[in-house]
């Protein structure tokens, strides 16, 4: 016997990554869990050109927020700024409290509904960190809507349904 | 599709099936733990393996390759052997197992017609393939964000070569999976199968070896919908539309997919990812208004037609039901390259009446004999919900094969609600959300396409 025992051990398909839920992306276009943090891209509410880069490392709780040039983010002081809060509660609504919980590793406790809760439940510092890595994230990530449509099989897409109907 | 026919699936289960499925399970539990260090149970099930395919062409390479794994000193060469040993099994597995579908609906198939072709070196391929030999070093456990971090490149390569959107599809879909899944150890269960099948999988897909590809035909003739299979992950979609072809030189009728998808992101799923698919117009029309569709000379291959929109010309109304019913039983379908064949891409169209729905819409039963109904397969992006499947008495759907049994899924049902006759299909919404709640719902939650496409036009070109 082995510690994998369990319905999943030999489904081939699972959804194993709930799809994302629907949320407006006017104000955070961009949000995710990747490369050990929440991280994401913020529009300004006042210039329709800048946008603010936030993140939250996972385990540390570092965070940092600053304009996609590295010019920090005046809203820092001593705490999370509004973006690093609207970052957080994009997130919850995109993933489900739970899984950023899960990443960041913290724990949601009872009754954690939204991402400026779960934020002021971590012992976070504010720590500075480069802009450029999550900013080409982003820029990668809207380059996928450049991409022509295709009439080429992808047989491996049936590892894949989509699924979720009435959700 | 018959009680004595769920009767014959459920009977029949091919000889050797457990076993082979026993020794990849042995595999997929190897690779939890990763092949830096294997232990003493790994060793073995690894050798039961080499077992598997002894007296097989790839017999030798996959002994010489569990011997150098066990040892320590695993070459990308040697995982190669190893993914090739694991899909034979399961290549075979999928051939008894529609073969036994087959033979109980009585479809006739034809076979698969190779010819080759040498496929050129690529570094996107080989940044894959260093970048699969990693994983399998570290096995599901050991995998961390750096790792992850590092799929950035081979996938980036991968999706400016058109011939490796293959791959770079899978690598994209398994990495944000494997993401989610941070940290491995804490997960509450860990999908063994699915994550060595998608492994192996890519590992195949990465290879520079001589690629076969199947000779191409050109097809005339009327399409008549059956319904439409919706695959999707974070950054693709992909709308599987199958379908009975009558040819005009008046040949039998055949069986046929017809495959359109994009690259989208994660934030753009629902009804939206019919729009990413607005350059096939007269395909989603038909789909949405259950027509039929005059196709000329489009390119086809293995039973999946290569869409040219251009080439087709939207025509009457075409019930899929009665599509169903009337040539479902007499169209010929076609074998799948052999690289494609795993359990998981069996999805042969069926039409199922008359029966009663139990367990929540989780199983039906027809005279008696009961099969499970895949609801985790029902789309984000059409109207077909359980309540409705629940309500149904009659089913156009896929059957299916996953962890030892048969499943439906359903495309499309006939229902009654509220005393009143109701039909939905998967593809009811290919051309606009009709039903006003959700599209209203829709709405509110904007236009997530917009929004991302003024961001690019803003941001993207600077
Ligand atoms: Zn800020």
């Amino acid at each position: 016997m082995t510690d994998t025992d369990g319905a999943a051990r030999r489904r081939s398909v699972l959804a194993v990554v709930p799809p994302a839920r629907p949320r407006k992306l006017a104000k955070v276009p961009f949000v995710e869990l990747a490369d050990g943090r929440l991280q994401g891209v913020v529009s300004s509410g006042s210039d329709i050109e800048r946008v603010y880069v936030s993140s939250v490392t996972a385990g540390s709780h570092a965070y940092h927020c600053s304009t996609n040039n590295n010019r920090p983010c005046g809203g820092l002081r001593g705490a999370p700024c509004k973006h690093l809060e609207s970052l957080a509660d994009e997130a919850v609504l995109q993933y489900g409290v739970d899984r950023v919980a899960r990443y960041l590793r913290v724990d949601a406790g009872e009754g954690t509904q939204t991402g400026v809760e779960l934020l002021s439940r971590l012992d976070a510092r504010h720590e500075p960190t480069s802009a450029a890595v999550v900013f080409s994230r982003f820029l990668r990530h809207l380059a996928y809507l450049e991409l022509p449509a295709s009439t080429t099989v992808l047989p491996e897409l049936h590892w894949f349904p989509s699924t979720g109907a009435g959700r | 599709m018959l009680g004595t026919q769920l009767a014959q699936l459920r009977d029949g289960t091919p000889t050797g099936l457990t076993d082979a499925d026993d020794v990849v399970a042995g595999f997929d539990d190897a690779l939890l733990r990763g092949f830096a260090r294997v232990g003493e149970q790994d060793a073995a099930a690894l050798t039961a393996l080499a077992d598997a395919v002894v007296g097989t062409p790839l017999g030798e390479r996959v002994a010489e390759a569990v011997g150098k794994v066990t040892a320590g000193s695993v070459g990308q060469e040697h995982l190669a052997a190893l993914a090739g040993a694991r899909s034979a099994l399961l290549g075979a597995a999928h051939d008894a197992l529609l073969d036994q579908l087959d033979t109980a609906l009585g479809r006739h198939r034809a076979p698969w017609t190779p010819t080759g072709a040498a496929g050129d070196p690529s570094p996107a391929r080989a940044a894959a393939r260093s970048w699969l030999h990693e994983t399998a070093l570290a096995g599901w456990r050991g995998i961390d964000h750096e790792l992850l971090s590092a799929v950035g490149t081979p996938v980036e390569a991968a999706l400016a070569e058109p011939q490796s959107r293959r791959l770079a599809v899978l690598l994209d879909g398994f990495a944000a999976e494997l993401r989610a899944g941070l940290p491995v150890a804490t997960m509450a269960q860990v999908p063994v199968r699915r994550w060595a099948d998608l492994w192996s999988r890519a590992v195949l897909l990465a290879q520079d070896g001589p690629a076969p590809v199947p000779a191409i035909e050109r097809v005339t003739g009327r399409l008549l919908p059956l319904g439409v299979d919706v695959h999707e992950h974070e950054t693709a979609v992909q709308v599987q539309l199958h379908a009975i072809l009558e040819p005009a030189d008046g040949t039998p009728p055949r069986l046929v997919r017809v495959t359109v998808g994009a690259a989208k992101v994660a934030t753009i799923g629902g009804p939206a990812v019919w729009r990413l698919l607005s350059a096939y117009p007269a395909l989603l029309t038909a789909i949405a208004q259950r027509r039929a569709l005059t196709v000329t000379d489009l390119p086809a291959q293995d039973g999946d037609l290569h869409w040219v929109d251009g080439q087709a010309q939207v025509g009457e109304p075409a019930d899929p039901f009665a599509t169903a019913r009337v040539l479902l039983g007499t169209a010929t379908a076609t074998a799948l390259p052999p690289l494609d064949r795993h359990p998981v891409a069996i999805a042969e169209p069926v039409l199922l009446e008359g029966y009663t729905v139990h367990d929540d819409a989780a199983a039906i039963d027809l005279d008696g004999h009961r099969l499970a109904v895949a609801l985790d397969r029902l789309p984000a992006g059409g109207p077909l919900t359980p309540a409705l499947v629940a309500a149904s008495s009659t089913c156009l759907g896929l059957i299916r094969w996953d962890d030892g049994r048969w499943l439906l899924q359903p495309l499309a049902v006939q229902a009654t609600v509220k005393r009143r006759p109701v039909e939905a299909h998967n593809g009811d919404w290919a051309d606009g959300v009709t039903d006003p709640k959700v599209a209203k719902a829709e709405s509110r939650a904007g236009d997530a396409v917009a929004v991302l496409r003024e961001r690019a036009g803003r941001l993207l070109r600077r």
